[in-house]
């Protein structure tokens, strides 16, 4: 019989899980923002939850990190954003929503085909969370190459990068300056996909990439 | 694909006879041939005994042979003519080569799950009454592929009573689809009798002019539909048993194949009941739509005769399924060296397929409680409420429209599954013509729905063979000088082949 | 054997009595977040007294079907409802049915509910049959993936058997359990054709799927419709119940039963706050939220398969 405290993380990596699962269903800009701060909700819970397990500290600040910036600033300052641009709010599918759905299972039983053979000697804490933190980053992968809206690769990216801080909090041992200097290149890379999200509209009317791409010269 | 499956299981018999070259079964019996004889054996088996029972992507001769047989000789061929194939692969997979292995489950049940899924999606969109049944066999084997593999999956792991049970669920279904399909094809075939039909769009209300073979069609559809406490819906509980009953398999193509197949047959079984929805509500129920059958008439009493056994045995199947378990148990138990539990003696006729504190069922008891439950309701409603009763036209919200073409025909039934599975599966598009305003054209809806196993399978194949054939043609119209020149270059080729092999 | 068969009938006549008082709960619950005083409790009793007192109109060319099925649909819900454990396990013929027949048997209602909707004729019941069966197509397969992934973490599929392990032993939180509890959710809405797949009060054809295939019933075949309707929201609620919250199982009768009512008032109140929180989906996307079900059902039983700890 597994602990309390191995329930208890186990449930809130599935809960990431089930995050990106929603956030491939929705088809709306504004409950798209609204799912991604979920999802960096439950990102924070889980890694106050991993400090108060593992007796780190240094991961509570993480968990305040991951909490004010991911779940209030990025989802206000995407808002935002949308508003200014004025982005048409419906997001365009390469495939239709249920395919897309089918695929992420298929991604999730990809990653526990990878990893749970791979760390089959490691602690079981670390290695159920790993494999759901992989199938995480698939995910937000996914959700970057099946969405035509450059806001929603934004935030399949952010999902991205939540999949990537949960593997390394469950694994035991994430320094507080990997976190921080992870956290500010985030920050810089946000802060650049904004500037030329504002200036490629101004330029061609439309952040639309099918649009863009026909205006590469390659394609008519 | 009758030659061509013959030529696969030829090849196969010639692997299996080994270097003796004894066709019994017992000589094959004691030949051990290496892994890769064995596998190659394996899958020129599946090949060919598949390509006769049905199974996707061999499976297009099917629906174009089925149909077009007089409707008791499609009941035979559905029935009993695939079921020989099913036969056939068990005898030579399980008992021929009786070593399975976890790759071959694999295979079995990736094959069986599609081939459930594609079938039932098949029949779906279609309007020929003959047709939807001829790829509902095809669903059917598949179910009973899935359960195969499953078996195959359980004996790689020397899971013997397991086997048995996966085995069991196969076969059982095996004789039910021969007796619920050949009942849905007589019916098919009184229905043609008596209208000269088979196209469900222009039949419709059929109940009233031949109301017992609407309800023998009826006992049939709810049958297939895996609905207790009929019998098909028996061999749906035991396969799920099999698939609940061995989550810690080791192989880990086992662990993502096994619930990959559990939704492939679930979804199946839904697909299955809104398809026999759609076939006896389009053609039975309803109003006429046109002149034949505003004037069917019944069938003869032989026929009807013939209907009502298949429907008792689907009946009876259905509630004493221990019967036909223990009837089952010496074939599973030659084949796999287990059998399930003894039937017979538990208590009130249930089935216990493993243990009963785990699962159980009870189709009798089922059946008397809804028997029960629905006398009550009419000892009731009798008793206390209004006996009153007033026959008027149909509600329609206020504005009933007496013509028949105002119903829901096959393709407008099935819209709504085109649209969400027909989209992904066969690139169904819809074209809607609306004339302007002030036009008297009528408005035109075309569907299109491509066969993507045809066009990928066959079509390229037919494509090559015509391009072969126009090439050899050329061999048609050779002077005297080149032919003799073709006989005299073989001769001397021969000749070069002789002197090198030795 | 005597007192067994006592509270088996107990059992039965407990749902058959609770479920309009369950339906009327929730209408006066949404009634109330939409600031009316709403029906009253007992206003489903009434409706269904007032129904069985009313003369039956059939249309010209209604068949025997249309006059058989509804005592079918509320038959088959009636036994599918009685084997679901309410206020205690073990009950006497609980064995007789494990949650797959009871699915099927939902299924059975629901094809005997298709037909009769075909019988008549008319675009509307077209429509509804057709649509429903849709929602059908995949609403079952995600129930009986929730079934799977419920009976592989509890070795069983029989209701009273998982009732019990779930309440007595230490099953912890699992993964594939709260994946299970989101899907049964969606499938629930989705068979009882609550909002946001299909609206239970509406009027108009375009949102109706369950009302579509009842449109031409009246008097004492649309009572017992109605009836067989509240009884399976109350199955759900109590399968529901029984597979996640089994609270108060095998305290005895008297416990069992006030918990119970207990878990259907919870189950009221929250679904008359969600049906009000959110509007009904346009009937295209119903299939993309079963999607998730069924997407939520796979994952649960292909985590089970893969290790034992989710």
């Amino acid at each position: 019989m597994h602990g309390f405290a191995f329930d208890v993380s186990h449930m809130l990596a599935g809960g990431l899980v089930l995050a990106s699962f929603m956030m491939l269903y929705q088809d709306r800009l504004y409950a798209l923002i609204n799912v991604l701060a979920l999802h960096a909700l439950i990102l924070a819970l889980s890694v106050a939850w991993q400090a108060y397990i593992q007796n780190a500290p240094h991961l509570y600040i993480t968990a305040a990190i991951a909490l004010v910036f991911k779940a209030l600033v990025v989802p206000w300052a995407l808002r935002r954003m949308v508003f200014r641009l004025g982005i048409h709010r419906e997001i365009e599918t390469v495939v239709s929503i249920g395919l897309t759905m089918l695929a992420g299972i298929g991604l999730v039983a990809l990653s526990l085909m990878v990893m749970l053979p791979v760390t089959a000697h490691a602690d079981p804490v670390a290695r159920e969370d790993i494999a759901m933190a992989l199938s995480v980053v698939l995910i937000g992968l996914l959700m970057m190459v099946t969405r035509r809206n450059a806001v929603s690769q934004v935030a399949g990216f952010l999902s991205l990068e939540n999949g990537v801080n949960l593997a390394a909090t469950g694994a035991q041992g994430m320094p507080l300056v990997v976190e921080i200097s992870v956290a500010f290149s985030i920050l810089i890379a946000f802060i650049v996909i904004g500037i030329f999200l504002f200036r490629i509209r101004e330029r061609f009317d439309t952040v639309d990439l099918e649009a863009l791409d026909q205006f590469r010269g390659e394609r008519q | 694909m009758a030659i061509f499956s013959g030529l696969a299981l030829l090849l196969c018999f010639g692997l299996l006879a080994g270097p003796t070259g004894g066709y019994a079964f017992d000589a094959v019996r004691e030949v051990h041939p290496l892994p890769g004889t064995a596998a190659l054996a394996l899958i020129l088996a599946l090949i060919g005994t598949g390509s006769k029972a049905g199974v996707v992507p061999l499976h297009a001769w099917l629906p174009l042979a089925h149909p077009a047989a007089p409707s008791h000789v499609s009941a035979l061929m559905s029935g009993v003519m695939t079921k020989v194939a099913v036969y056939g692969f068990v005898r030579i997979v399980f008992d021929l080569l009786a070593t399975p292995t976890a790759w071959s489950g694999i295979l079995v049940l990736a094959v069986g799950g599609i081939t459930a899924v594609l079938g039932v999606l098949y029949a779906l969109m279609e309007h020929d009454l003959k047709r939807l049944l001829a790829y509902h066999t095809v669903e059917n084997i598949g179910i009973i592929f899935i359960g195969l593999g499953l078996a195959l999956a359980f004996g790689a792991n020397g899971l013997a009573t397991a086997a048995a049970l996966a085995l069991t669920a196969a076969l059982f279904h095996a004789f039910n689809h021969s007796v619920f399909k050949s009942l849905l094809f007589f019916g098919a075939g009184a229905v043609l009798t008596a209208t000269g039909e088979r196209d469900m769009d222009h039949l419709g209300g059929l109940i009233h002019r031949m109301p017992k073979t609407a309800f023998a069609f009826l006992v049939g559809c709810v049958a297939i539909s895996a609905l207790p406490p009929l019998n098909g819906f028996v061999s749906e509980w035991l396969t799920f048993q099999a698939i609940l009953l061995h989550p810690d398999l080791p192989q880990w193509g086992f662990k993502i194949m096994i619930p990959a197949d559990g939704a492939l047959l679930a979804l199946s079984a839904a697909l299955a009941a809104a398809c026999f929805v759609k076939a006896f509500g389009v053609t039975f129920l309803g109003r006429p739509r046109t002149a034949p059958a505003t004037d069917a008439r019944e069938t003869d009493r032989c026929s009807l005769a013939a209907m009502f056994v298949f429907s008792g045995l689907c009946l009876l199947a259905g509630i004493f399924p221990g019967v036909l378990i223990d009837l089952l148990a010496p074939v599973v138990q030659t084949v796999t060296g287990a059998h399930m539990p003894t039937q017979l003696g538990v208590a009130w006729l249930s089935i216990v397929p493993i243990e009963s504190a785990r699962s159980s069922y009870n189709g009798l008891l089922v059946f008397l409680f809804i028997g029960a439950s629905a006398s009550l309701a009419v000892l009731a409603i009798h008793r206390f409420a209004s006996r009153a009763l007033r026959r008027g036209p149909a509600w329609d919200c206020g504005f009933p429209d007496p013509r028949p073409a105002t119903q829901y025909t096959s393709g407008s039934f099935a819209q709504p599954i085109r649209r969400v599975f027909g989209a992904v599966v066969f690139r169904t598009h819809e074209t809607v013509t609306m004339p302007p305003p002030g036009d008297i054209r009528p408005a035109r809806i075309e569907k299109h729905i491509s066969d993507v196993i045809w066009d990928v399978f066959y079509a390229p194949v037919a494509g090559a063979v015509w391009y072969v054939a126009e090439v050899l043609n050329h061999l048609q119209f050779l002077t005297i000088r080149r032919y003799l020149g073709f006989v005299f270059a073989a001769l001397v080729i021969l000749l070069l082949a002789l002197v090198l092999w030795q | 054997m005597i007192q067994g068969l006592l509270v088996q009938g107990v059992q039965m006549a407990l749902v058959l009595l609770l479920a309009p008082l369950l339906t009327g709960l929730v209408r006066k619950v949404k009634a109330r977040f939409q600031r009316r005083r709403g029906p009253s409790l007992i206003q489903p009793y009434r409706d269904l007294k007032r129904l069985l007192g009313k003369e039956v109109v059939l249309a010209e060319n209604a068949s025997w079907l249309f006059r058989v099925a509804p005592y079918v649909i509320f038959a088959v819900t009636w036994v599918a409802a009685a084997l679901v454990p309410t206020f205690a396990t073990g009950l006497l013929f609980s064995w007789s049915g494990d949650l797959i027949a009871i699915t099927a048997l939902l299924g059975s209602a629901r094809f005997a509910q298709a037909l009769a909707a075909m019988d008549i004729g008319t675009s509307f019941g077209g429509i509804g049959a057709s649509r429903e069966v849709m929602i059908a197509s995949l609403a079952e397969p995600a129930m009986l993936m929730i079934v799977l992934s419920v009976a592989l973490i509890a070795g069983s599929t029989q209701l009273s058997t998982i009732a019990d392990y779930m309440a007595f032993s230490a099953v912890g939180l699992r993964v594939s359990l709260a994946l299970g509890l989101v899907a049964l959710i969606i499938v629930a809405l989705a068979e009882n054709g609550r909002i946001p797949v299909d609206n239970p009060a509406t009027h108009l054809e375009l949102t109706m799927v369950h009302e579509a295939m009842v449109l031409e019933y009246s008097g004492r075949h649309l009572a017992m419709i109605e009836l067989a309707a509240s009884l399976k929201l109350l199955l759900y609620v109590s399968v529901i119940a029984c597979l996640f919250f089994p609270v108060g199982l095998a305290y005895g009768y008297v416990v069992g039963l006030v918990l119970y009512l207990v878990k259907l008032g919870v189950a009221g109140v929250l679904l008359g706050v969600f049906e009000m929180s959110i509007a009904k989906m346009r009937v295209f996307r119903v299939p993309n939220f079963l999607g998730i079900a069924l997407m939520l059902g796979l994952l649960g039983v292909l985590l089970r398969f893969v290790s034992e700890g989710m």
